[in-house]
């Protein structure tokens, strides 16, 4: 390898590189730049969104619109992985404004946080440019070892500590399986990169060693995603973490593991479409289902957010089961637009500060439409938008997974997501029932100003973006053309 | 003039700048003069209302009766990606419905005159649904239509629930969820649709022919949304709790206007679109409508709620909707749009009658009033009016709808005239009996002693809507005119579609 090729390899790169120095210079500084912890964390804090952004304003320069790879096909450039990168900075760059004031009164205000979110970022940005199942599982676990950290952050709260051994223990059970499938699909492959799993597929799609291979794998990734049946974790996970890190992993890493499925299914395993889209259509319907009817019995906001995601991810398979081009970008635009508005819900569910402290009980937003007008507003478009209601944003997402599962002929699956999703908007309208119909008991505290825009912008989005939703369409068929087919 | 401004946009979407402007007002104003603020709300809300009625007004009048297909259409990109755009046009099935609403929600601004309770976010709310409605309409988009008519449940959901009765948020989610579960399966025909023809324009999709079978299914997906909007037997229930509960104004936009998108969407949609499934299930249709204006109009008959009689007898008019449609008739189908328009006055006005006495004695049971006509004279006449309306006195518009579909029934079917003009007797049966009890006889409950007659704001809407349904109950032609090019185009091509093979 020349320098020449090596220099050519790492320019793909640069947000990555970007991310991964300045991690260790941000961890320098946190060591090194004062004594006053706040002041400290909070610099460190506003270095680290500077540096999310800089590497999505890199990953956006990058972009070319041609595929490439580097270091001998382990790491691959195309515009899908662009794509994603760019989203799971931004979403980053939203935990981090979300996440500052809460630390701080909190007294959680350390600067591992926003390292360890930049360490995590990293690690998803391997993964969606993962090209080699090494790639994989680097990226895989070095953002999962971060989150488990995060998960636990607040370590003199009980809860807090159990729900990180609980995703630290599950997280690694989960890897096992990954890894005992990726070692099955190299031995029958007999090479871990991408482009040879895809030839030894292709010459025998019926291969049981490779589906048993791949079994495994797409059981480690959707325990990422918290795909049912892997989905235990999901609310006492959400539950117990600080609430930041909770809006933290319901967005990027959902984001990155997603669209690490999509790849995983649609280029390596393109030749085994027919038994993988099985297990994916199995893994949407328990989803879908546990999703909607355990959500039903929450009464603790976070969890019922958590039973939330895991409905909507179900949503996401059934795009991709498809496995048609038209699937991949109706995952990234369901991706996209199910992200604005968790960070968004997210966001006033950290204004639920009352004087004497933070609040997560459904019943704690009653009456929010008459104390706090702009919030009533916010938390109706941003709920409703994830459940995929017309004339909100969302529903263009379960259009086109919709869309595309008829498209591919599974019209009944399309019809059993639309079926499930009436179970799902219930909760979400009892939410709303809180909100509008029910008389306020108390007002919370004024919103921190990064947590009010971050707020506001998400809830306006949800309807201002309908006009110009057409550029999110332009910006992902671009993205979901790169792969599949 | 009309033809270079967009004008059905304008009238779609001044609702809802309206809408966003008394939220804004309302933020700016909320902490210094609550009074003056919701005084300006109304007074925005009732003028944006008017200004679209007389936009309205313009456009029928530039409205071009004799030409069959769409007019003011209206075309730009909007998701040109997936060949999704905005296309808006009105033709003689849905421009009689845009002035409709247009009608009535005026009508309706003025009947929440005295709201004291979260004004501002009712009038929004209501400008919003005018927005969503008009625009539904309006919309030659397959998911542009989605869009609109799947969203006018958020508005109505909040109109219901918060500012309904005592069981308001048990009648809220059950008209939210019957609606979003028949909807829903409707959305995935749309998509089905969209699939195989490769387009979401509706002017398209008109011509396109879909196989058999699929038309069977797409046919029940559509009429799993439609007859819980209309409502069709058995899926009415969740009509009369939403009518009980909601506010006077909120029942009559949902009779005058939200029950009328059924009878459009199977205008629209289900006729032209699968002219073998509506063959093939019309004889269902009519079992169904036939089934709901006779069990209606006997569970009418022992209500002791006068708004939930009026809610089943809005039941068995819409039985007469159906029938109409489904016979395929001219007369049939220009009968049901005539019934349709004609209900959306006489049941609207209805309401607002019930509001009248809701207002002064907060009660809506039948055994509570008696001899109102001795302290309410004028009041008297106009209820009077519209329940002669209601029963399709002749002479009130109401006659005219019924008797074209019925005539157009017996063209198709005997059995049916004979089952829908059952009804007929019921709804004379228990609207005269209702009438009777509160309005005639002793003034009994000395309760009643201090009502007072109509006041101004009632007088314009009740005189409005009684000048309408006289006038229409004597001139079918101003209705007639608009709609009979248009009729006449759907049922050819409807029959030239089933003289035509199949696969």
């Amino acid at each position: 390898m020349t320098v020449q090729t090596l220099l050519a390899d790492l320019s793909l790169m640069t947000p990555e590189l970007i991310l991964a120095i300045g991690a260790m210079v941000l961890l320098m500084v946190g060591v090194f730049a004062g004594k006053d912890e706040l002041k400290v964390a909070r610099l460190v804090s506003w270095l680290a969104i500077g540096l999310l952004a800089a590497a999505a304003i890199a990953s956006m320069l990058l972009s070319t619109g041609v595929s490439t790879t580097a270091f001998e096909g382990a790491f691959i450039h195309d515009t899908f992985s662009l794509y994603a990168k760019s989203a799971i900075y931004l979403a980053a760059i939203v935990a981090m404004i979300l996440a500052i004031n809460y630390l701080e009164t909190e007294k959680l205000a350390r600067f591992e946080y926003p390292v360890l979110i930049v360490l995590a970022v990293t690690g998803m940005s391997l993964m969606v440019s993962s090209n080699d199942l090494m790639t994989l599982y680097l990226g895989l676990e070095m953002q999962s070892l971060a989150l488990y950290i995060l998960a636990a952050f607040n370590r003199d709260s009980q809860r807090a500590s159990e729900a990180g051994l609980k995703y630290f223990v599950l997280g690694a059970l989960s890897s096992g399986l990954l890894l005992y499938g990726a070692s099955l699909v190299y031995g029958f492959a007999g090479g871990t990169s991408f482009a040879a799993i895809a030839a030894a597929a292709e010459s025998d799609p019926d291969s049981l060693g490779l589906l048993f291979g791949l079994v495994f794998l797409l059981s480690g990734l959707a325990f990422k995603v918290s795909a049912a049946p892997f989905h235990m974790w999901t609310p006492d996970v959400y539950e117990g973490a600080p609430t930041p890190v909770a809006a933290f992993f319901a967005t990027a890493p959902k984001l990155a593991a997603m669209v690490l499925i999509a790849r995983v299914l649609t280029e390596p395993f393109a030749a085994m479409a027919d038994q993988w889209q099985q297990i994916v259509i199995v893994l949407a319907i328990l989803s879908m289902g546990i999703g909607a009817f355990g959500a039903l019995m929450q009464s603790n906001i976070k969890r019922l957010m958590a039973y939330s995601s895991i409905a909507n991810m179900g949503y996401v398979l059934v795009g991709l089961a498809s496995g048609t081009q038209i699937g991949v970008w109706a995952v990234l635009l369901y991706m996209t637009l199910y992200i604005v508005g968790v960070a968004g819900t997210f966001g006033v569910i950290l204004s639920m500060r009352r004087s004497e402290g933070m609040v997560e009980r459904v019943e704690d937003l009653s009456g929010l439409a008459q104390t706090n007008p702009g919030l009533g507003l916010a938390i109706t478009g941003l709920l409703l938008s994830i459940g995929g209601m017309p004339f909100l944003v969302g529903f263009f997402g379960k259009l086109f997974v919709f869309y595309a599962a008829v498209e591919a002929g599974l019209i009944w699956l399309a019809v059993v997501g639309a079926l499930f999703s009436i179970v799902s908007i219930s909760y979400y309208l009892a939410i709303l029932k809180r909100v509008w119909f029910d008389e306020p008991r108390g007002e919370f505290l004024p919103a921190p100003a990064g947590v009010a825009a971050v707020t506001r912008i998400a809830g306006l989005s949800t309807v201002v973006l309908l006009p110009f939703v057409a550029l999110l369409f332009a910006q992902v068929i671009r993205a979901g053309g790169g792969i599949g087919g | 003039m009309l033809g270079q401004l967009p004008i059905l946009t304008t009238i779609t979407f001044l609702p809802g700048l309206g809408a966003i402007a008394i939220l804004v007002l309302r933020a700016l104003m909320r902490k210094e003069d609550g009074a003056s603020m919701e005084r300006n709300a109304k007074g925005v809300a009732l003028f944006v209302t008017l200004f679209v009625l007389a936009l309205t007004a313009l456009l029928m009048v530039e409205f071009d009766p004799s030409v069959a297909g769409f007019q003011f259409v209206e075309e730009a990109a909007w998701l040109a990606e997936v060949g999704i755009s905005y296309r808006m046009g009105v033709d003689g099935l849905s421009v009689l419905f845009v002035l409709l609403t247009a009608m009535l929600m005026p009508i309706c601004i003025l009947a929440s005159w005295k709201l004291e309770k979260r004004v501002a976010e009712y009038m929004a709310a209501f400008l919003l649904l005018e927005m969503l409605v008009i625009g539904l309409f309006c919309a030659l988009d397959l998911i542009l239509f989605y869009i609109l008519f799947e969203g006018s449940l958020i508005p109505m959901f909040l109109i219901i629930g918060v500012w309904g009765g005592q069981n308001r948020i048990y009648a809220a989610f059950k008209f939210f969820l019957f609606t979003f579960a028949g909807s829903v399966l409707m959305l995935i025909a749309m998509i089905t649709m969209y699939a195989q023809a490769g387009t979401t324009d509706i002017t398209q999709l008109l011509t396109y022919e879909f196989g058999r079978t699929a038309q069977m299914w797409m046919w029940l997906a559509f009429f799993a949304s439609f007859a819980v909007k209309m409502p069709m037997w058995p899926v009415h229930t969740w009509l009369p709790d939403a009518h009980v509960q909601a506010p006077t104004a909120g029942s009559v936009i949902l009779a005058g206007i939200l029950l009328k998108l059924g009878g459009y969407g199977f205008l629209r949609f289900s006729l032209p679109m699968f002219p073998q499934a509506s063959e093939f299930f019309a004889p269902m249709v009519f079992a169904l409508s036939v089934i709901a204006i006779v069990y209606t109009s006997l569970v009418a008959f022992r209500q002791t709620d006068i708004k939930k009689l009026i809610a089943y007898s809005s039941i068995a008019h819409m039985g007469y909707v159906t029938i109409g449609v489904f016979t395929m008739t001219e007369l049939g189908v220009q009968g049901a749009i005539y019934q349709m328009f004609s209900h959306g006055l006489v049941s609207g006005a209805l309401f607002l009658c019930v509001g009248v006495i809701y207002d002064r004695f907060h009660t809506r049971d039948i055994g509570f009033y008696g001899g109102l006509v001795h302290k309410m004279p004028v009041f008297a006449v106009f209820f009077g009016l519209f329940a002669m309306a209601n029963v399709g006195l002749p002479g009130t518009s109401g006659f005219i709808g019924e008797i074209m579909v019925m005539t157009g029934a017996f063209q198709v079917a005997p059995w049916v005239a004979a089952g829908a003009a059952l009804g007929v007797i019921g709804s004379a049966m228990y609207m005269l009996t209702m009438y009777k009890k509160v309005v005639f006889g002793e003034l009994t409950n000395t309760k009643l002693e201090v009502a007072t007659d109509l006041n101004a704001r009632e007088w314009i809407n009740l005189g409005v809507l009684a000048v309408l349904a006289i006038y229409l109950g004597f001139f079918s032609t101003p209705i007639t005119d608009m709609t009979e090019a248009s009729v006449n185009a759907l049922i050819n091509q409807y029959q030239g579609a089933l003289a035509a093979p199949v696969q």
